[in-house]
């Protein structure tokens, strides 16, 4: 696979093709738990990880499994790769593994992942289908990670609390406090606050893919001095 | 003299957009001036604050939406939506609750959806509701009425919106939250023993709704809107508090009247439910729109854990008006009730 579509698959994972502002998938946990930069990076990882790691599996045994008995077998390797996780963070970071909860277990649900599995790795050679896992769970990823930040700003007048439980000890002095009579806005904390910020981030980003294909296109109608004319009628593709 | 004969009904709406908003604003009149009396300035205060911060919120949106600012401005829609927000929201709020509650009305209630006449939800609710889940100590705090103490004055109102709140003397629970808290006590040794509770729904709740009431009743004689919602609301909830009166028990639900004349009950059946934008269309759809949210009211005032219940009850109705209106389709002239459309 040549680097070009490396770059596809990359600009596909963080923008275009965004799996929580585009496809809208992993909605649940998407909601569910970015009320704090810290559960947002948790959850963000965890998906990170299985995604890469059920990618890399399909992507081997894509040859063998038969059609008919494909997707029952991409969600048992998702729920393996799942359970290692969990497993791992009940081991390296206890508390953030009882805060994230049920939604760590409930990864195996998340479309997001049975998506990539089915729709690209399913047809893909290992590298690029192992890029496209890892680029796609750093896309969902940020965008946990930038809707955590502002629940958390707006919910609390804070930022990075708790991080030590990610982190480690040392990053117990991350926590930014705005002001210290800030008013806890509960709206942003609890879920119809994170569908409307939700909502917001997919309308920002609408609006920049606006903005850009407008100046795109004011780019491709302006006329070329010495160029002929030819006059059309109807659409051209 | 004309000859021409007109024989059809020619229907005129001699009522624009602006002046019905006109005739809002002037019929809350009564309902403000009762709570001004009862409960000091704080109303007055919040009023105008929010007006101005509602312009100012306006005036962003539409201009943020390309749109010319002025027409938006002058047909006193957001002066409406911010008035009603500011006659809910209790009184010495500080000035950060006006501005998170009008913000929320304008741009999330009102612009989000398109503007007005395509919010599905009434814009001050919204505003309300936004700020009832998110501040609960701040929107629980209401003064107490005159009567128990003297109302604090303007200094007071103006130190409040800047984020001093009133001292604990000077705020007591409503009527409503006491009764939503009684243990054991019978409504009759309820109101003998408890001062908040006056002759019938309350020292000063009771003039204020009946203020607005009388306010509701001036916009309906100029046929701003139709009696179907309000009435229906009204009998919904006392038919609904009297099968849970029960005569007055320590778990009784409390009187009809109590409920007709406590809380929001007669701002909400004349001044909320009434928007024509969000509630339902035909007068039968009123009608049920209207019974439903009384019920809802009182299913919440007793079963849930706020003590009043006009904002939900009213977003809640206002996600069925669609589903009411596709099933009261008023028949058209000349065809059969039966007749599939």
């Amino acid at each position: 696979m040549s680097s070009a579509s490396y770059d596809t698959l990359t600009r596909n994972g963080l923008w275009k093709n965004n799996p929580a502002l585009v496809q809208l998938l992993g909605l649940c946990p998407l909601l569910a738990v970015t009320a704090s930069v810290v559960n947002a990076m948790g959850l963000a990882v965890a998906t990170l990880f299985v995604l890469t790691t059920s990618n890399l599996c399909v992507a081997l045994i894509r040859n063998v499994v038969s059609d008919t008995v494909r997707l029952p077998a991409f969600v048992m390797i998702i729920a393996a790769s799942v359970t290692a996780i969990e497993l791992l963070m009940q081991a390296y970071a206890y508390e953030l593994y009882q805060i994230l909860g049920i939604f760590l277990p409930l990864i195996t649900t998340n479309c997001v992942i049975l998506g990539r599995a089915d729709a690209f790795a399913s047809k893909n050679p290992l590298l690029p289908s192992v890029y496209d896992g890892f680029i796609m769970g750093v896309g969902f990823g940020l965008v946990l990670i930038v809707l955590g930040a502002i629940r958390e700003l707006l919910g609390t007048g804070g930022l990075f609390a708790n991080m030590d439980l990610l982190f480690g000890a040392s990053a117990k002095q991350w926590h930014w406090v705005l002001s210290s009579d800030y008013q806890s806005f509960l709206l942003a904390i609890l879920p119809p606050g994170a569908f409307i910020i939700t909502g917001f981030l997919i309308a920002a980003k609408n609006l920049i893919d606006a903005r850009q294909a407008k100046r795109d296109a004011e780019r491709a109608e302006a006329v070329i001095p010495g160029s002929k004319r030819v006059r059309v009628t109807g659409q051209v593709s | 003299m004309s000859w021409l004969r007109i024989t059809s009904p020619h229907g005129h709406g001699p009522l624009s957009t602006q002046r019905v908003m006109q005739l809002v604003l002037l019929a809350t009149l009564p309902g403000v001036v009762a709570q001004t009396w009862f409960f000091g300035p704080g109303t007055l205060v919040n009023i105008v604050v929010g007006g101005a911060l509602a312009l100012g919120f306006e005036w962003l949106a539409v201009s943020l939406r390309g749109r010319e600012p002025r027409a938006a401005l002058e047909d006193f829609s957001v002066l409406v939506t911010s008035t009603l927000l500011c006659i809910a929201l209790p009184p010495y709020s500080p000035w950060w609750l006006l501005v998170v509650g009008i913000a929320s009305s304008v741009l999330l209630g009102k612009h989000l959806f398109g503007g007005l006449g395509y919010n599905p939800f009434n814009p001050a609710m919204v505003g309300y509701v936004v700020l009832l889940i998110s501040f609960p100590l701040q929107m629980s705090s209401w003064a107490a009425p005159r009567g128990l103490t003297t109302p604090p004055g303007l200094t007071d109102a103006l130190s409040a919106l800047l984020g001093t709140p009133l001292a604990d003397g000077l705020t007591s629970a409503t009527p409503l939250d006491i009764l939503r808290q009684n243990k054991g006590l019978l409504m009759e040794d309820l109101y003998a023993t408890t001062p908040q509770f006056g002759r019938w729904a309350g020292i000063g709740w009771e003039w204020v709704n009946i203020g607005f009431l009388i306010g509701g009743l001036w916009l309906l004689y100029q046929r701003v809107f139709t009696w179907h919602a309000p009435v229906a609301m009204l009998a919904g909830l006392g038919l609904a508090a009297l099968i849970g009166y029960d005569g007055g028990s320590s778990i009784s639900g409390g009187s009809p009247l109590l409920h007709w004349l406590s809380g929001a009950t007669m701002f909400g059946a004349f001044f909320i439910i009434t928007d024509p934008v969000s509630s339902a269309t035909s007068n039968r759809g009123r009608l049920l729109f209207g019974a439903l949210i009384g019920i809802v009211i009182y299913l919440i005032r007793t079963q849930g854990n706020y003590p009043d219940a006009v904002a939900f009850a009213v977003l809640i109705l206002n996600f069925a008006a669609p589903l009411i209106d596709q099933y009261t389709v008023p028949r058209a002239y000349g065809h059969n009730r039966r007749e599939d459309p």
